[in-house]
């Protein structure tokens, strides 16, 4: 390999160094991913140039640029058509794709090249095909999840623990005798234990805690990608999966962290029984609930109004209405703001996302910590489409999925007034006491439908 | 010194560079660092463009085309999606004068 390749690998390297430093500050974020954007471009077109000046030998040119048009076209219309809402699900397949590219990768390595390895590269080969395998199928089945696509209630059958012990048994003996003599039929196989693995891991996952997963399997393939590029012996390849398997890694335990949960628990907390099941059915104990005049009434004359959006809110596609509504009312001489939860909506920071879309002004978003105190002197918090970020049990009952997670303090406010569409409980599962405390008002219907006739009430008085 | 040792240390120190370079980020971002990672290992695509431009094996070379296109599909897709997201962040700046000013007004 020429030393201008080398050192190209090497100025890529860096440039994804920066990348991530540069996604993890607000100012940076969109000049990162555009440094990564533009080092991962520059990386994938050397082989081109290094054939044509080295003489080392890329065959299959024009059907390999055919491919990369197809696969660049499907990306670019796939990310520019997702709405905002269905985000999660959207990288959830981009990297299980690059998952299963990974393991197709190392496939081919063994193919091409598997006689000459050493045990080690060998052992690099057959984790690539499992760990691939295993983030393609279980990015698979969380797309499913949050698509709707199938339930996202945790799957649990009887035999799943020891079908689960079991796949993980042959992966691991499969992968002895692949280093034992490079077959490319143990390769395959390998493959396919690593797509039950896949499926098995998820399958137990609740909804509410589906992008954890997506986060962990993101994680399993950039280290899937390290390992490919130590096979290949491509330095920017296992710098680059390095670096995202870490920093997935760590990210991972960081959301986790938000939502007050472990990571063990998460995965195989359904397993142990019950921990991600909740209740899933409509409680019928007695609520108050109003109409959209008497709510208007309510903010129209508040002093302190506290929003709390959800997932709700950004399914019926509410977030103009309410930043509507917003307005009309600090015209009125309310003070208003939003409070996020860590992980409004479905992914940590994925609230922000939506209601930045919105337009609304990023003064008036108040993380969970900031705000937490100010609920006490607060008149109204509005609840629109949100259930599991304010509900009480999390600090107060043990036995609950959600207990320990942070939540905000909206009944610590004088009112509470809950926009839903019907008593079914959260993502979570579980009933919510905050509904059926006296102070509490439930205002019924599709949120979008119920923010039009506030707003119009609220103009009228 | 050893090929593979050299190996190790470059992994041993992207470990640490990986997490020392995001542990400072706000939970307002781990939505698009997730998404900006996630094209960063679409990177796999110049895996697959290599290696499939060695093979002289028809099968092997139909599997290869596949790889880049999956590759392909994360990795620019990848990068599209996540300045999308990001977009979103910066375009509310030029944007948050005029409803403040108007609702004070």
């Amino acid at each position: 390999m020429p030393v201008w390749v080398q050192l190209v690998y090497l100025a890529c390297a860096i440039c994804f160094i920066l990348a991530l430093k540069g996604l993890s500050g607000p100012k940076t974020a969109r000049t990162g991913n555009l440094i990564g954007a533009g080092a991962a471009v520059v990386a994938c077109a050397v082989p081109f140039l290094y054939r044509s000046n080295a003489g080392a030998h890329l065959d299959h040119v024009p059907l390999i640029l055919v491919a990369i048009v197809i696969g660049s076209a499907g990306g670019v219309v796939g990310a520019q058509r997702v709405q905002m809402t269905q985000m999660p699900q959207m990288v959830a397949l981009f990297n299980g794709v690059g998952g299963g590219a990974a393991a197709l990768v190392a496939l081919l390595e063994l193919h091409e090249r598997g006689d000459g390895f050493g045990w080690f590269a060998l052992t690099a080969t057959a984790f690539t095909i499992v760990v691939g395998s295993v983030s393609f199928a279980g990015s698979v089945i969380t797309f499913a999840k949050l698509q709707d696509l199938m339930t996202s209630r945790p799957v649990v059958f009887p035999g799943l623990p020891v079908a689960f012990a079991g796949a993980l048994l042959a992966a691991v003996v499969l992968s002895v005798l692949e280093v034992r003599d490079a077959s490319m039929w143990v390769g395959i196989l390998l493959g396919l234990v690593g797509l039950l693995i896949g499926v098995l891991l998820v399958l137990p996952v609740g909804g509410a805690d589906v992008p954890i997963v997506i986060s962990l399997l993101n994680a399993f393939t950039g280290l899937t990608v390290a390992a490919g590029g130590y096979v290949l012996g491509n330095t920017v390849l296992l710098v680059a999966g390095t670096l995202v398997g870490a920093s997935g890694t760590f990210l991972t335990l960081l959301m986790a962290g938000a939502m007050g949960r472990s990571v063990p628990n998460i995965l195989f907390g359904a397993l142990k029984g019950g921990s991600t099941l909740g209740a899933g059915v409509a409680s019928d104990r007695p609520v108050r609930s109003a109409g959209a005049e008497d709510v208007a009434i309510l903010l129209g004359y508040a002093d302190r109004v506290i929003i709390v959006p959800g997932y709700g809110l950004a399914v019926a596609q509410a977030q103009h209405t309410l930043r509507e509504l917003v307005d009309v009312l600090i015209a009125r001489g309310t003070k208003v703001d939003y409070a996020i939860h860590p992980v409004a909506g479905r992914m940590p920071g994925h609230m922000n996302v939506l209601l930045a879309e919105a337009q609304v002004p990023y003064e008036q978003l108040i993380e969970m910590d900031e705000i937490n105190g100010e609920f006490k002197h607060t008149d109204v918090v509005l609840v629109v489409g949100a259930n599991d970020v304010v509900n009480p049990a999390a600090r107060t009952t043990p036995s609950a999925p959600i207990y320990g997670m942070p939540i905000l303090n909206a009944d610590e406010a004088k009112q509470v007034v809950f926009m839903k569409r019907s008593m079914r409980p959260g993502f979570a599962g579980i009933d919510n006491e905050l509904l059926f405390d006296p102070k509490t008002t439930l205002f019924f219907g599709d949120a979008k439908d119920s923010l039009g006739k506030l707003l119009n009430a609220v103009k009228a008085l | 010194m050893n090929p593979d040792i050299v190996w190790l240390t470059v992994f041993v120190l992207s470990v640490f560079v990986g997490i020392e370079v995001i542990s400072k980020v706000s939970s307002t971002l781990h939505t698009p660092l997730m998404s900006g990672a996630n094209a960063i290992h679409g990177v796999i695509l110049l895996g697959a463009i290599l290696v499939t431009g060695s093979t002289d094996n028809t099968l092997a070379l139909l599997v290869g085309l596949v790889a880049i296109v999956l590759a392909a599909v994360n990795m620019v897709g990848g990068f599209v999606v996540t300045d999308r997201m990001l977009q979103m962040f910066v375009r509310k700046k030029p944007a948050k004068q005029a409803p403040t000013d108007g609702g004070a007004a």
